[in-house]
Parts: C-alpha cells; sequence; structure tokens
C-alpha cells in the first residue's frame, strides 16, 4: 500500500465561511483582554490622584479613541452573543427527571447579563 | 432524461500515479438521483478503474462520506438536482491518507475508537448472574445518551474538523461522542478508564468549539456539543480531585 497524504491545506479558516467566523469569535478574546488591561490601568490612574486621572480622561477624550472602543464593542458583543448562544450545548441542565430545555438555558444567561448590566449602570449613573 | 452535470474526481492510483490528479465525466442525470448514483453509474458505463467505498445506499451504513465541493456529505444522501448545473467536484474525506481514488485510509480512527473502549464496562461486583434478569433502564436514564449513540462512524465529522486535519494527534468528534454514549449509561461504570483517555491534551482538550462537526453530521449526534460536556465532567472530577476529602472516591 503507497497511501498518498495530502498536504493539510495551508490557511484553512479562509476555505470556508464558518471556519472565517470561527476564528473571528476567536480574535475576540484578544480586544476584550485588551479592554481589561485598559480597564485596570484606568482604575490604577484613578488612585493616582486628581491629576492623573485627568490626564487620562483628556487622553480618551480623542475621536481616535472613541474610535478605537466602538470597535472594542462591536467585537465584545460578537464574542458574548456567538459565546452566550453555544451555551446549551455546552450546559445540560436537569431538573430531576426532566431537561431544561435549551431556550431556557439561553434566556438564563441573557436574563443574568442583563441583570448584571443594570446593576453596574446604576452603580456609574447614580 | 435530458440534463447532463460534470463531475471532477479526485484521482489516485497507487501502481500508477505519483500525484493524485482530477479527472471529469460527463453524466446524464435524472432529478432523483443522488451523488452515489452518478459515481455508480461512472464506474458501469464509463469508466470501471474507479475505486470508492459504498455500501447500504441510504445513509445507514456510513461508508460513502466524500467530499463534495469542499464539504464533506453522504454521497447517497446528497442530490445532483442541488448542485445542477454547477459541476460538482467529489473528493476523499480530508484529513485521511488516500488509499485509492476515494478511499480513505482508515486505521487511525479505528485505532482511536478501540482507545475509547466503545463497549459496556462493569465493576465486577455489581454484575449479576442471568437468572436475576435484565438490567433495566428508564426511559430518562436512555435519553441521556441516545443522542451520542445514532453515530454510524461516516467520520464526516473529522474532515469538517480543522484542529483534526491540521493535526491527526486530536482524538476527534466521533471518538469522543462514543465515549460519552457509554459515560453516561446508567448500566456502564467504565468513565474513569475512558476520561483517563480522552481527559488528555490530544482528547478534548484539543477542541476549539468550531462546530462543524455537528453541522455535517448526518445523524444528529452532535459531537461537539458532546466534547463540550466532557471538558465539563472532566473539569469537575478535577477539582472535585483536589477539594472534596479523598479526592472525591466513595
Ligand atoms: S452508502 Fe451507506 S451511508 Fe451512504
Amino acid at each position: 500500500m503507497k497511501p498518498y497524504y495530502r498536504p493539510p491545506p495551508h490557511m484553512f479558516w479562509l476555505h470556508r465561511k464558518p471556519y472565517f467566523m470561527f476564528i473571528i469569535r476567536e480574535m475576540t478574546s484578544l480586544f476584550i483582554a485588551g479592554f481589561c488591561l485598559f480597564l485596570l490601568v484606568f482604575i490604577y490612574s484613578l488612585g493616582q490622584g486628581r491629576e492623573t486621572f485627568d490626564n487620562m480622561v483628556a487622553f480618551l477624550d480623542s475621536t481616535f479613541m472613541i474610535i478605537v472602543h466602538w470597535i472594542v464593542l462591536v467585537f465584545a458583543l460578537y464574542h458574548t452573543f456567538t459565546w452566550f448562544n453555544l451555551t446549551p450545548k455546552v450546559m445540560v441542565v436537569w431538573i430531576g427527571e426532566k431537561k431544561v430545555p435549551e431556550f431556557m438555558v439561553l434566556g438564563a444567561v441573557y436574563g443574568g447579563w442583563i441583570g448584571v448590566s443594570i446593576v453596574i449602570a446604576w452603580l456609574i449613573l447614580y | 432524461m435530458g440534463k447532463t452535470i460534470e463531475l471532477e474526481i479526485f484521482r489516485y492510483i497507487p501502481e500508477i500515479d505519483e500525484q493524485p490528479a482530477y479527472r471529469s465525466y460527463e453524466v446524464e442525470f435524472e432529478d432523483d438521483w443522488v451523488i452515489l448514483d452518478a459515481i455508480n453509474h461512472i464506474k458501469d458505463k464509463m469508466d470501471g478503474s474507479l475505486s470508492y467505498r459504498w455500501s447500504c445506499r441510504m445513509g445507514v451504513c456510513g461508508s460513502c462520506g466524500m467530499m463534495i465541493n469542499g464539504i464533506p456529505k453522504l454521497t447517497c444522501a446528497t442530490f445532483l438536482k442541488d448542485y445542477y448545473p454547477k459541476k460538482v467536484k467529489v473528493e476523499p474525506l480530508l484529513g485521511f491518507p488516500v488509499e485509492r481514488d476515494l478511499v480513505i485510509v482508515m486505521d487511525d480512527f479505528m485505532t482511536k475508537l478501540e482507545n475509547v473502549k466503545p463497549w459496556m464496562i462493569r465493576d465486577k461486583d455489581k454484575e449479576k448472574t442471568i437468572d436475576k434478569g435484565e438490567y433495566l433502564q428508564s426511559p430518562v436514564q436512555l435519553e441521556k445518551f441516545i443522542q451520542f449513540s445514532m453515530c454510524i462512524n461516516c467520520l464526516l465529522c473529522y474532515s469538517a474538523c480543522p484542529v483534526y486535519v491540521v493535526d491527526n494527534n486530536f482524538i476527534g468528534p466521533a471518538a469522543i461522542a462514543l465515549a460519552q454514549r457509554y459515560n453516561l449509561d446508567s448500566r456502564d461504570d467504565g468513565q474513569d478508564q475512558r476520561n483517563e483517555y480522552i481527559g488528555k491534551h490530544e482528547g478534548i482538550w484539543d477542541c476549539t468549539f468550531v462546530g462543524e462537526c455537528s453541522k455535517v453530521c448526518p445523524e444528529d449526534v452532535d459531537p461537539a456539543a458532546a466534547i463540550q460536556q466532557a471538558k465539563v465532567t472532566n473539569t469537575q472530577n478535577f477539582v472535585k480531585s483536589i477539594l472534596w476529602p479523598f479526592g472525591g472516591k466513595k
């Protein structure tokens, strides 16, 4: 037997749309990580006194930084939606003898997300 | 009759060819023809040298899987009319060595399948004698694993999985789904043995949840879900082994 070994496809994610969307989903985590770092720096500057914080705010108050934040927001939303939609596959919940339907698991994660967001919005705005 | 479609078929005859090549065939077809019908027609009427696997012709045996225009499909369940008038490119399943034409070498999968021990493993002391009767199972206990038991080993999921295609070390979707099928069976006690195998890095942790395996599965087994659920169980076991007294063992 002389089997033929096909070379693995180069850059597989460019061959089909689902693979491409998968890579985008994976890449969004870079943006999430970046934003987490930014938040840490932001909080740190808050502890460094008025002047540092004001400088930080001034730095953020530019068209460029606002655009960057919009881009991060889009990726963060894509990340959140794609992963949340996959939750029912990962979490199979049984209550006694009944399997909790997928839409209820989905409802719970989205409900939790909205709930937490409201609490945070309330903390920041009031 | 009347409509003609072009099939571009991957050809590789090890005794003759150094490299594979594509050969085109023009086939007249009816609307109810599946791709396998066209391939059978080519073999019977046009080119007897063509090799491929098939058996049941009804989506049960799992032997007729091929890449159709780049997507893994059962050729006995894929209609020509859905591609007409475009041509159909037929290749052997991606990710496997090619034995001849459309026939792949599936030894790698067979080894992995055996390694997940897809059979009932029972603790010796729980075994009962035949006169004590069968091991009964409730509908709920059946529901926990029935979906993962539908696998027909067609290997479409392996070809759809970029992780496997790029690196054959990955145990892969169908084998892990079958491990889960037995792990979730109320009559089985083999979880530890199977989890030791699938819990390795080349097992469940190699999976990045692309999810295409589940999309191409002709039996809706949803191997992607099986793998993620195995990740959850293995993580829980790991945490328990650290936090619980006696490592959570009874
Ligand atoms: S020939 Fe059996 S599944 Fe297609």
